[in-house]
């Protein structure tokens, strides 16, 4: 089953993403920013990356830049959690790499139809 | 799949509180002209957590309320607008009402929508009002591109060219034509005429495009959605199949619906804010203490670490025991049995130490609140106040905690009313402008002691003698220490302040603030100097789990004396004692009279001793008084572990709880204060 990295500061979106996720039978790796973020996703392969913009010490949008950088990930799907009022940051995200977007809020059923999206 | 959002709810008021908190401190530096860009993305991520979470766990009125939030510290991040003092106290203003909404939802009660609405039309007045023309988009409009357009029972036709450089964002065309074909019956077509010879061909890009149609009474936006991602990587054309070219296939519409409500969920009900609460109070009013002591208490991995550590030690420890057991007596081995009892009682300890440190937090959680007090009250008084603090990281159990917090804010209080002079007043007597109050917690032995010291007016002695005289505490030609004289300001009914103001003296006097503290085990001291200043030292016990205790023997039973209460414990001298109007007893200790309390006589046992001389008088201090407890003999001193009597039987009066001794009987831990009101009143109801 795909492995996926769900990169959030907030405990809770950590726990409702990662929850959902394992219920679907997918395994889960968490880290609270960019920066463990980093370091757990070089010692693990992962199939997606699932990271939220906003984060104290390494932001979504740097950590991407630094993940598509890495060999292992030149191709993986990341994903950004985001807020529509920061769309502007969408289009950074593209620019640093991102496949794309999921717009908070969302529920567990959209959160699984865009996993689905991604990993085919 | 259903989920059930609720379970985390617990988890996301928690960290909402924190985020206020975070929000509280950077604002107040900024207040202090200590802001800087790091403050404001502290303050902003917290602000934008909170408004994704509650939006996600369906709490649409704060979603919607810290939305306007966010937007003015967009603002502010991107330096459009800088942070007034407008703004910050508006912002203020906000981080407490977001605790009373987030307060209200936790206990599952209605907030109160009066203010919200206030708060939310002195956002849109700020952010309407001076120069940034609408800065940022806002979100929350539900714009016209979700129309209804659809290519009624047709279909799409699809031209889609990648750039060569798509592959590497990590989209994938199969992927993206699999979803296509999940909307309608898909047929693809490709062109492969860009592609390189092999020789230049680069694996990694895309160099082929594709030519689609997708029929089906399919929504344009269900199409656009497969290629939102990919807009700026890729040539696209997105055109209607004519009519005639098409098989009609039904029932392919729910993905447009769910896009659109996730764009409605921003969106606040105006139903709900109408239904406005009653009269309005201040948010610092609701919030309630019943929520804001939270039961659950988060962990370090490291304290779980250590415990798990120090499990799989006592593992082998009571392995090795047992091993000695079974195994065949041999010589030397009491040896080795008396080492693994020890290496038992050291598992113990460590893990008993262990598990108390889960529940010890930094006072830093207490400390928190007084920033934000101290500017507050600063303003309301005409003060200038500075506020420091250190020992923040100084560790004490949750529950003192929990409970010292009041007693704390009223000396505080205290000291910002009472102590800290007015600015003019200060400058005259020479002393700077701003008065300072500083916060200490440090560790000593087996307490934590927490100073309020601040560089006020001191306690005027004079002042507090006469009110003490007038009030008949205290004999006219009594001669005082400095000492008592300002333990004074601890009695019940006692205060000098010349008005009662707003800020203290409501009625709770320090007495209220010396009991409560007592009931917690701790002590509450005063020293204050004149012109100088005043420090409030308070001692606590780390834990209310262990208790230091003295063991005495009355008659056949053991007691427990919990050791702060304990002055001293002396052998009675006959000359000494005299006993009033033929009954109470009473013993002279140097120029004090102590009341005697004979503890056999209020339990009903049989003691060893009956005359005064040949027992031990242990004088123990408590309500500000002290008495002599009348024991037979004095035994050892140890931690004993608190167990409740309320729980476990009933309460009784003169006993606060019991404990479990080394050799499994149970011996009773006194209620000093409970024996000293006894002294007092002479009687006591349902003494077992």
């Amino acid at each position: 089953m795909a492995t996926i990295l769900i990169v959030d500061d907030s405990t809770s979106m950590r726990q409702m993403v990662g929850h959902t996720l394992k219920a679907a039978g997918y395994s889960v790796a968490e880290a609270v920013d960019g920066v463990e973020a980093l370091k757990i996703a070089k010692s693990e392969k992962f199939n997606l990356v699932l990271s939220d913009v906003n984060m104290p010490n390494m932001d979504g949008i740097t950590l991407i830049k630094e993940l598509r950088g890495l060999p292992a990930y030149k191709f993986i799907p990341m994903l950004m959690l985001t807020t529509e009022s920061v769309s502007s940051k969408k289009m950074e995200g593209k620019k640093a790499g991102a496949t794309g977007w999921l717009v908070k809020p969302f529920n567990p059923e959209q959160l699984l139809g865009t996993i689905k999206k991604v990993l085919g | 799949m259903t989920i059930d959002m609720q379970q985390f709810h617990q988890t996301f008021f928690e960290e909402s509180f924190e985020g206020l908190n975070d929000m509280e401190r950077e604002l107040l530096n900024f207040e202090a002209g200590n802001g800087d860009s790091d403050a404001i993305n502290t303050i902003f991520r917290a602000a934008h957590s909170i408004k994704g979470g509650s939006a996600t766990f369906g709490f649409s009125e704060v979603a919607e309320f810290t939305h306007r939030m966010e937007t003015l510290l967009d603002e502010i991040r991107d330096g459009k607008r800088d942070m007034t003092s407008q703004a910050a106290n508006l912002l203020l203003k906000s981080v407490d009402e977001l605790r009373a909404m987030l307060t209200a939802m936790s206990d599952h009660e209605d907030i109160d929508t009066a203010e919200v609405l206030h708060l939310q039309q002195q956002f849109d007045l700020l952010l309407q009002g001076d120069e940034p023309s609408q800065a940022g988009d806002k979100g929350v409009d539900v714009s016209a591109d979700v129309e209804q357009e659809s290519a009624a029972g047709t279909g799409w036709k699809i031209t889609f060219s990648p750039h060569p450089h798509m592959l590497g964002t990590g989209n994938e065309p199969l992927r993206m034509f699999r979803e296509l074909g999940s909307l309608g019956e898909l047929t693809v077509s490709v062109d492969h005429s860009k592609l390189p010879s092999f020789d230049e061909l680069i694996a990694e890009e895309c160099y082929l495009a594709w030519t689609l149609s997708v029929v089906g009474d399919i929504p344009l936006v269900s199409v656009e959605d497969v290629f939102d991602w990919v807009t700026d990587d890729c040539d696209l054309t997105i055109t209607a199949l004519s009519d005639d070219s098409v098989v009609r296939e039904d029932g392919h519409e729910e993905t447009h619906d769910s896009t659109t409500d996730e764009k409605l969920a921003l969106v606040g009900n105006p139903a709900e804010e109408k239904r406005s609460g009653g009269e309005r109070r201040s948010p610092l009013e609701r919030r309630k203490p019943s929520s804001a002591e939270a039961s659950s208490i988060r962990v370090s991995t490291e304290k779980i670490d250590e415990l798990v550590n120090m499990v799989g030690e006592l593992v082998i420890t009571q392995s090795m025991l047992n091993q000695m057991n079974e195994e065949e007596r041999a010589e030397g081995d009491d040896e080795k049995f008396k080492d693994g009892l020890a290496q038992l009682a050291r598992n113990t300890r460590e893990l008993q130490e262990s598990v108390m440190r889960i529940r010890m937090l930094p006072i830093s959680f207490t400390f928190n609140r007084f920033p934000r007090m101290v500017h507050d009250l600063s303003i309301k008084l005409n003060k200038k106040i500075e506020l420091k603090t250190s020992g923040e990281q100084t560790e004490l159990d949750k529950t003192v905690m929990e409970k010292i917090g009041d007693p704390l804010v009223h000396l505080v209080r205290n000291s910002l009313d009472h102590g800290i002079e007015l600015p003019e007043v200060r400058l005259k007597a020479g002393k700077p402008e701003t008065g300072v109050v500083h916060i200490n917690a440090y560790h000593k032995g087996g307490n934590i002691i927490i100073e309020i010291t601040d560089d006020g007016a001191g306690l005027r002695k004079d002042k507090i003698l006469k009110k003490a005289i007038e009030q008949g505490l205290v004999g006219k030609d009594e001669v005082m220490s400095e000492e008592k004289i300002h333990d004074l300001i601890f009695h019940p009914g006692f205060s000098t302040a010349d008005v009662v103001s707003d800020v203290s003296g409501r009625g709770v006097g320090m007495d209220v603030v010396r009991r409560n503290i007592k009931d917690l085990g701790g002590a509450i001291e005063v020293t204050s100097k004149e012109g100088v200043g005043s420090t409030f030292s308070i001692r606590l016990p780390l834990t209310l789990a262990i208790l230091d205790g003295q063991l005495v023997r009355v008659g056949s039973e053991t007691y427990i004396i919990p050791l702060i209460s304990i002055v001293e414990s002396l052998q009675a001298r006959p000359e000494a004692l005299s006993s009033v109007a033929g009954r109470a007893e009473v013993y002279k200790l140097r120029d004090e009279y102590l009341s005697i309390v004979r503890l056999h006589e209020i339990f009903g046992l049989e003691p060893k001793h009956t005359n005064l001389c040949d027992g031990l008088l242990v004088v123990v201090e408590g309500e500000g008084r002290n008495v002599g407890l009348f024991v037979d003999d004095l035994l050892g001193q140890q931690q004993v572990v608190i167990k409740s009597l309320e729980t476990n039987y009933k309460r009784v009066e003169g006993v606060s709880g019991a404990t479990i001794l080394g050799d499994g009987t149970v011996a009773l831990i006194l209620d000093v204060s409970g024996l000293i009101d006894f002294s007092r009143h002479g009687s006591m109801s349902a003494v077992a």
